[in-house]
């Protein structure tokens, strides 16, 4: 990772917050204020409480939490959720609050000029009791509702912002927006911390909910553009994805490994590359799954340890599958080399799903990792969320120096492309197609590999067959064109020709 | 018999709205309450936690704490009638105030 490039003379605080320290180039800025704005629901109090928290647990800086909306106690006790035990740490002397949430049924009347005096002096109190680094303001959109002169809480809001500078803290308001994409925050108050600004959303994307975080401007300082995902996961917090800020830096092997099929590692020129991505695309019932299975058997026979992630079948039944082919799965699950992950893609959004696999995947530590099948997955997520997946896990593997094989259905039966495919067709090394084939009234299939980074392949059309022993991969189509296109096509030719072509099969090659 | 009003004004050091209000709030006492109340004057850049068991955020903060119902007027106070109507006292200044001219 490249926190530290081009370093100004303000620096950085790492926030702790995981993936969010990458995304902001090193942390927040030092001494400085940042706003975070966010609709309702966007995880506002969580980051400030995060914020606070990291800095406690991590970096051993204590910190103020000043509170305009939620109580201490409703704080604290929402925080436990995510593994924070903010009680304990206010016992310790590491955390303070500053309360200032509104008491029900005490409107004070106004008479007269009046300051926020008091709050600085609340915050200064707190700051140097804890002897805190870190001050996050919970929000200021709900101070505007305890006082009716909008303008005077503006204005002392300022001074507030201006108090804490002096401080020699690092800090956090946050602030409502009401539309995931319009101005900034409600109630103009983006004008006196302007220097820095950071947006939540959780935008509503086929009704999916999804969570992104967008640096706006760090003012003097660098940091990543554009929006990034991110999920909150008990126990954890908050986790930023930063996935398009992911270098390609991954190294690169020229070991081959067995695809589990003789006669394919033939036609990829001696097998798949180490860490590379392989998609296999293809028609419902065309072999997807069987070659997935023959990748992951090719694998355990070499003493490989092999992941399956499935998204459309349970264990039972992938079990069942192998054992059609004459796989053992079950045997492989005992000595340690297969594991299965089985869940419905709905089961929660793709940023979780990542952060699970990165999970399982550091726990396996497979050698190779088979999705089953990606387009499962793609029907739960928007086409932007759905890429940054594959390119999050796409990386997040080749680091791990871990061969992957994604299947991908096409919708229609006979050629056309996944529409997985399209998306997704630049990130993999590999390509290899499934096809029916209308020959004669018959269905047959045809295999190709399409695309074999770094390699010579091969680039035939091969037919295959599928009985109980697996895939076998016969000779290539000589007389039809059009196989991939979907409309297959006999080329005329006298009966002779096509006799002698049974007979010296690589006359008319390509 | 009269319980005393008991009442705590809450200032930042000596910032102009400070001693405003700690002036409007002498002279009301003298010209309003006469005698019956308790002023407690709290600084709370010497005393921080004060304000931070009673939640002040704005300044200057007046609180009635006695008698019932608890009542917190802030600003400088410069406008009387809206400090005697957060303290929700008209009614009673009034009727003292008549007693007061039967008085004279």
């Amino acid at each position: 990772m490249s926190g530290k490039k081009n370093s100004s003379q303000i620096s950085k605080l790492e926030t702790g917050i995981t993936g969010f320290d990458f995304v902001a180039g090193g942390g927040l800025p030092k001494g400085r204020t940042t706003l975070l704005a966010g609709t309702a629901g966007s995880a506002k109090t969580v980051f400030a409480a995060e914020f606070i928290a990291q800095g406690i647990r991590k970096a051993k800086e204590n910190g103020v939490f000043v509170t305009f909306e939620e109580s201490p106690a409703d704080i604290c006790r929402n925080m436990k959720g995510l593994g924070w035990d903010i009680e304990r740490w206010v016992a310790e002397g590491k955390f303070a609050f500053v309360d200032a949430s509104p008491d029900i049924g005490s409107q004070p009347v106004t008479a007269g000029d009046w300051d926020f005096g008091a709050l600085v002096a609340r915050i200064e109190h707190a700051v140097n009791k804890v002897n805190a680094k870190r001050v996050a303001m919970d929000s200021l959109g709900a101070i505007f509702t305890q006082f009716d002169d909008g303008a005077r809480v503006r204005h002392e809001l300022f001074r507030v912002a201006s108090a804490l500078k002096n401080m020699n803290v690092t800090s956090i308001l946050t602030a409502e927006r009401i539309h995931e994409y319009g101005e900034i925050a409600r109630f103009g108050v983006e004008e006196f911390v302007a220097d820095n600004v950071i947006i939540l959303r959780n935008a509503l994307e086929h009704e999916k909910r999804r969570r992104t975080l967008e640096i706006l401007k760090f003012r003097g300082c660098s940091h990543q553009k554009g929006e990034y995902p991110f999920t909150i996961l008990p126990g954890t917090g908050i986790v930023v994805i930063p996935l398009s800020a992911m270098e390609l830096q991954q190294k690169s092997s020229n070991i081959r490994i067995t695809s589990g099929n003789v006669e394919l590692d033939k036609m990829c020129g001696g097998g798949f590359f180490r860490d590379s991505i392989i998609l296999v695309s293809g028609a419902t019932g065309n072999g997807k799954t069987l070659m997935a299975t023959e990748f992951i058997a090719g694998g355990v026979k070499n003493g490989e340890r092999c992941l399956l992630l499935a998204f459309e079948e349970s264990r039972e039944q992938l079990i069942r599958n192998a054992t059609g082919w004459g796989f053992d799965y079950e045997q492989m699950e005992k000595e340690g080399k297969l594991k299965f992950v089985c869940e419905y893609p709905e089961t929660a959004g793709l940023e979780d799903h990542l952060i699970k696999i990165r999970a399982e995947i550091d726990e396996f530590k497979p050698n190779r990792l088979v999705v089953d099948s990606l387009s499962a997955l793609e029907r739960v997520s928007s086409i932007k969320g759905f890429r940054e997946f594959v390119i999050g896990l796409t990386s997040f593997i080749k680091h791990g120096e871990v061969a992957g094989l994604f299947t991908a259905t096409t919708p229609t039966l006979m050629g056309g492309t996944s529409i997985t495919e399209t998306h997704i067709s630049t990130i993999t090394d590999s390509i290899i197609l499934l096809r029916y084939v209308e020959m004669y009234g018959e269905m047959r299939r045809g295999l190709t590999v399409l695309k074999m980074r770094g390699s010579r392949h091969d680039k035939d059309i091969r037919e295959y067959t599928i009985d109980g022993t697996g895939m076998h991969i016969g000779k290539p189509f000589r007389d039809i064109t059009g196989i991939i296109s979907g409309s297959p096509t006999r080329i005329q030719q006298g009966e002779l020709g096509r006799i002698s072509e049974l007979f010296e099969e690589e006359k008319v090659g390509v | 018999m009269e319980t005393k009003i008991s009442l705590r004004l809450y200032v930042t050091g000596h910032t102009p709205n400070s001693e405003r209000a700690i002036a409007n709030m002498q002279s009301i006492c003298k010209n309003e309450l006469e005698g019956r109340y308790d002023l407690i004057i709290i600084d709370v850049l010497e005393r921080p936690q004060l304000a931070e068991d009673e939640k002040i955020l704005a300044t200057p903060t007046l609180i009635k704490a006695l008698p019932p119902p608890l009542a917190r007027v802030i600003g400088d106070l410069s406008n009387t009638e809206k400090v005697l109507l957060g303290l929700s006292m008209t009614d009673l200044t009034q009727e003292h105030k008549k007693q007061g001219g039967h008085r004279k």
